[in-house]
């Protein structure tokens, strides 16, 4: 870990200047990932800016119905919401699918969507990695693969994206609220938060320097059975293998979103007109462009599988 | 003492302390924090630097050059030592990859430096700045491709190869027959714990704390790469965080405390970064074996053959995973055979039932396969080929055997009876599947020695370098103590893991228990001939009961038998040859129950049970959590654990524990554990075995038995995740 400077941001703006003013600084919330990766000099910040104690703590209806979720609350406190629970059960179920107790009562819902990529090459400084070195080249192609991406990858990246929660706010639609040192506003769907790896692999959302996530905002709900299943080789603490999120509704119609299988939460709204045929045409068409290696050739026939068994669950 | 005839009755067959359930005497200690660990060492007086390792980048070849200017100008630093500085040191005996020192690169991760700072931070990020300039060298990763290249090892004792009668002969003209290949992966000993030192010269004369299952082990080998008199080391482990194998031998933080601490002129603690355990340290090789096995219509093995390929670095052993096979089963025809390829992979070595647990992964599917073949139930199946002698030296017997009780108590408290064909059990989305292996693990015997002392308070206290690395040695040895001079547990003190006491047989190969208990039987017996030569006693009828000494009518407290001055023994059990005219193996059988996801193929373990035979148990409760903490290691074994090799670079990626997956909590489901009630009189003074191997030998296969059960897929290559069933299962779409 190299030698930084700390400060506990007073306001949002104070928050945004500071890190306006040093292009090395980076927000720190629960720390849960990037205290870990500070440790290994995959991230380097010289300056962190604490946002801990702006007010960004609470989860408030909105005037559309939906939810407004501030960007500090913590993993723990937004599963166990009684209206999270109630209205986006989805999004409850697939928080406490993730990490530990301990880790999801302090990791953020803002840290939770910027969490970076588990991929061990990435973990290790001695390899090459477009993502945390661009330019050096990706030494997972050729290299273990199993837990890697089968979509959306690029000849720079292979890497998946981590997040539970993101799937199932991706299978909400989730807005992600940003604001920069200048006080613009922006309000991000979270289909286009995140990245796909391209040759900038080492950007894993849209997100401009200095800009700051204030909240995720949740539309109205939309009724119909949620359902996220994670698969993975052990039953607790462990990345998914695949996860599928998915709110299906008592015609069979729904919306899915995929884990595991891209850098980003998987969802194409062309699968989800396919779900009322079956996993099999849903899984079909989101894995139509799939690329997987040799070790995640799986992951193809473990989508539609998993898919199959959570459409099963949902007429259950 | 010599062991060299079979125990008749002793005083530990009174059993009032020994055998008794009582709950480990320094638990306490660990669950308010008192139990001091070796980074944990802590004197007011003392100012501890901190020392960082720094680990090659590469896999094998030369450093050209270091550039440490960085490092040494950083905030904090006291002193760089680099390998190449210090030079060529000799390796300790139990050594395979030198553990610092010189300019070659053996494997990923090796330790090339080491950054010395006054606060931990420092000195990591200070080592984050050495710069260094490798000549890269070619080097062989992958086993698959070695072995075709692997030669006959020799081995440190014994023959790599055996054999009776004529194997091809009577597998060619058995009616039924196996022949598969079977693989496990390298595997990390992922202890809590990780490897850590603090060394503090005085003079020439070095004081180091460390995490080490050995003592003397480490402190000859320290002592032999510093290049300095063992007498002058001073070495103290009274607390451990787990090794399973992986503390046997001397480790790399301690070397480089010890150069750390010369280099600062005080005391550095070093601790190893967690990702250095799985390429810095040693692992449990991967293996590929062949099993073949033929035998008759009526389920009698006629022919059985093991031949198993691992590889190491030049100079390294194999692993052993043949050698259960060799004693295992009956049969008249047999072959076993071990091949060593050269990797430049880390140092494999020994882990947690080295030889067996690998071999018993293979062995006992290959079992299964056989049973099902002939159509015979496989619990059976290994009844119908138990041997009560060495099948490939019929004039040696078991010293006891009773793994065919192991098998019909399990079979009847699991409820085997009720299994279903492979592939045909539901409960809801889960296909569900039971399976049985046997265990088994040889017990080893070892020299070991104690010093017992009697005060003038009647207080016993043990000195001992035994270790206790999460086993239960401390209380163990109480109950020893207690029984020996019949006084209650809390009259005993017990002090472990300090080389200035007499040297004991360490933590390895399951023979702690016994052969430690054994020693300080032996240190006991001679300070009851001490109590009764000072009290005018005849040593062959007296009593020690009570807390008092008893001959005849006459009855002394202890207390003030000891006098003011107390009273000493100290002995070392030493093993005659009981152990070659008789076979002394320690048995078991393991079921299990597995749940797999008929969608996912996620495997989920049901329920587990594990029937020991293994002589008498010292302590129910400290073997039992032995046993379930093996149980579970061989869940993780069978489910997710595979150290991933990358080929091309020559190292283990997944070099944390978020990426090698050992069994949590949520894996494990309920387990049972029941010990046959036996003793071995030919095994020690003790009349006990060792318990904490066999708990993991065969778990796995089990666990992969009931999946096929569950399935109808059959998997021969661990660890058995879902990609390799999923093809498999029933259609769901």
């Amino acid at each position: 870990m190299k030698a930084f400077t700390y400060e506990r941001a007073a306001s949002i703006e104070a928050a945004t200047k500071a890190a306006e003013a040093n292009p090395e600084a980076k927000f720190i919330a629960g720390g849960t990932n990037i205290l870990d990766l500070m440790k290994l000099e995959i991230e380097t910040p010289t300056h962190l800016i604490d946002v801990n104690g702006l007010g960004l703590d609470k989860i408030e209806p909105t005037p559309e119905g939906g939810v407004r979720i501030g960007a500090l609350v913590r993993n723990t406190d937004l599963a166990a919401d009684e209206r999270i629970r109630r209205d986006y059960g989805l999004l409850s179920r697939a928080l406490v699918a993730g990490a530990s107790g301990q880790l999801r009562n302090k990791a953020t819902t803002a840290g939770n969507l910027l969490q970076r990529t588990r991929c061990p090459y990435f973990y290790d400084t001695n390899q090459p990695c477009n993502k945390r070195q661009p330019g050096s080249g990706c030494s997972a192609i050729g290299g273990i693969t199993r837990q890697h991406a089968v979509v959306g990858t690029s000849e720079s990246c292979i890497a998946t994206h981590p997040s539970d929660m993101a799937i199932a706010m991706r299978t909400l639609d989730a807005v992600i609220e940003t604001v920069n040192a200048d006080g613009v506003r922006r309000s991000i769907p979270i289909a286009d938060f995140h990245r796909l790896p391209g040759d900038t692999p080492e950007r894993d959302t849209v997100l401009e320097k200095g800009e700051f996530v204030t909240a995720a905002m949740l539309p109205p709900p939309i009724g119909g059975k949620h359902i996220y299943r994670k698969v993975r080789d052990r039953a607790s603490y462990a990345f998914a293998l695949v996860s599928v999120g998915a709110v299906i509704q008592s015609d069979g119609t729904g919306r899915v979103a995929v884990g595991g299988i891209a850098h980003k939460p998987w969802r194409m709204e062309t699968a989800d007109a396919e779900l009322p045929k079956g996993a099999r045409a849903a899984s079909s068409v989101l894995l139509s462009d799939a690329r997987p290696t040799d070790q995640n050739r799986f992951k193809v026939a473990l989508v539609e599988r998993t898919l199959s068994a959570v459409i099963a669950e949902a007429k259950g | 003492m010599q062991f060299d005839t079979p125990v008749t009755t002793n005083p530990i067959d009174r059993l009032k302390v020994v055998g008794q359930p009582i709950p480990r005497i320094d638990g306490p200690l660990k669950v308010t924090g008192r139990a001091i660990y070796a980074y944990e060492w802590h004197d007011p007086k003392v100012q501890c630097a901190y020392g960082y390792p720094v680990g090659a980048a590469i896999a094998k070849g030369r450093i050209k050059s270091m550039d440490v200017s960085g490092a040494r100008a950083a905030a904090g630093v006291i002193a760089v030592v680099t390998a190449p500085e210090v030079g060529d040191r000799k390796k300790g005996k139990f050594n395979t990859a030198k553990l610092f020192g010189g300019n070659e690169v053996q494997h990923y991760h090796q330790a090339i430096a080491v950054v010395v700072a006054e606060t931990f931070e420092q000195a990591r990020a200070a080592a984050a700045l050495v710069k260094v300039d490798y000549t890269e060298e070619p080097g062989v990763f992958d086993l698959a491709q070695a072995m075709q290249t692997a030669v006959k090892p020799e081995l440190e004792s014994g023959d790599p190869d055996s054999g009776a009668g004529d194997f091809e002969a009577a597998f060619k003209s058995a009616p039924v027959t196996l022949d598969q290949t079977y693989t496990t992966p390298d595997q990390s000993h992922a202890m809590m714990e990780p490897h850590a030192s603090i060394a503090a010269w005085d003079g020439d004369e070095l004081t180091v704390w460390t995490s080490s299952q050995m003592i003397d082990w480490w402190r000859t080998d320290l002592a032999t790469t510093l290049g300095i008199d063992k007498e002058k080391i001073h070495l103290m482990s009274p607390f451990i965080g787990g090794g399973f194998g992986s503390k046997l031998f001397l480790r790399s933080d301690a070397v480089l405390a010890a150069f750390a601490a010369r280099a600062a002129g005080r005391p550095v603690k070093v601790a190893l970064p967690r990702p250095f355990l799985m390429n810095n340290t040693t692992h449990r090789p991967a293996t590929v074996q062949r099993l073949r096995i033929g035998a008759e219509r009526d389920g009698r093995i006629t022919a059985i053959a093991h031949e198993s390929w691992s590889g190491d670095l030049p100079g390294g052993q194999p692993e052993t995973a043949v050698m259960q096979t060799r004693l295992l089963y009956a049969g008249a025809n047999r072959m076993t055979a071990m091949r060593l390829a050269t990797l430049d992979l880390p140092e494999g070595n020994a882990m947690r039932a080295p030889g067996e647990a690998p071999g018993m992964m293979a062995l006992e599917i290959a079992m299964d396969e056989v049973a099902e073949k002939l159509g015979i139930d496989p619990v059976e199946f290994r009844i119908i080929n138990d041997t009560q002698v060495d099948p490939e030296k019929p004039e040696r017997p078991f010293s006891h055997r009773d793994l065919v009780g192991c098998l019909k108590l399990g079979a009847e408290r699991f409820g085997w009876n009720g299994r279903g064909r492979p592939g045909l059990q539901r409960d809801g989305n889960w296909l569900i599947g039971t399976g049985v292996a046997a265990a088994f693990r040889n017990n080893l015997l070892v020299p070991s020695g104690a010093r017992v002392r009697l005060d003038a308070e009647g207080v016993v206290s043990v000195e001992t370098d035994m270790t206790d690395i999460g086993t239960g040695s401390y209380t163990i040895i109480a109950q020893t103590a207690a029984e020996m001079l019949g006084v209650t547990i809390d009259k005993v003190s017990v002090q472990l893991g300090d080389s200035r006491f007499p040297v004991s047989s360490g933590s390895g190969g399951q023979f702690g228990a016994n052969c430690s208990t054994a020693g300080v039987y032996a240190a006991c017996v001679k300070l009851r001939e001490a109590v009764a030569q000072k009290l005018g006693f005849n040593s062959e009828d007296v009593l020690f009961e009570d807390g008092e000494v008893r001959s005849g009518n006459r009855s002394v407290p202890l207390a003030e038998a000891a006098g003011p001055d107390g009273l000493v023994g100290e002995d070392t059990i030493k093993w005659g040859d009981l152990s070659e005219t008789h076979q002394q193996s320690t048995f078991g059988a393991h079921f299990v129950e597995v749940g797999v996801d008929a969608a996912t193929g996620e495997s989920r373990i049901r329920r587990m049970l594990a029937v020991c035979a293994a002589g008498r148990i010292l302590n129910p409760i400290t073997a039992r959590s032995q046993v379930i903490g093996a149980m579970t290691m061989g869940a993780g074994g069978a489910l997710s654990e595979e150290l991933a090799v990358d080929t091309r670079r020559g190292f283990f990626v997944n070099h944390d524990l978020a990426g090698y997956e050992v069994a949590v909590h949520a894996d494990i489901p309920h387990q049972e554990v029941i010990f046959m009630d036996e003793t071995d009189p030919m095994s020690s003074p003790m009349k006990a075995k060792g318990i904490a191997e066999l708990g993991l030998c065969g778990v796995s296969a089990a666990i992969a038995n009931a999946i096929y059960n569950a399935t109808e897929v059959r998997v021969r290559h661990y660890p058995v995740t879902l990609d390799k069933l999923i093809g498999g299962l029933p259609d769901v779409a």
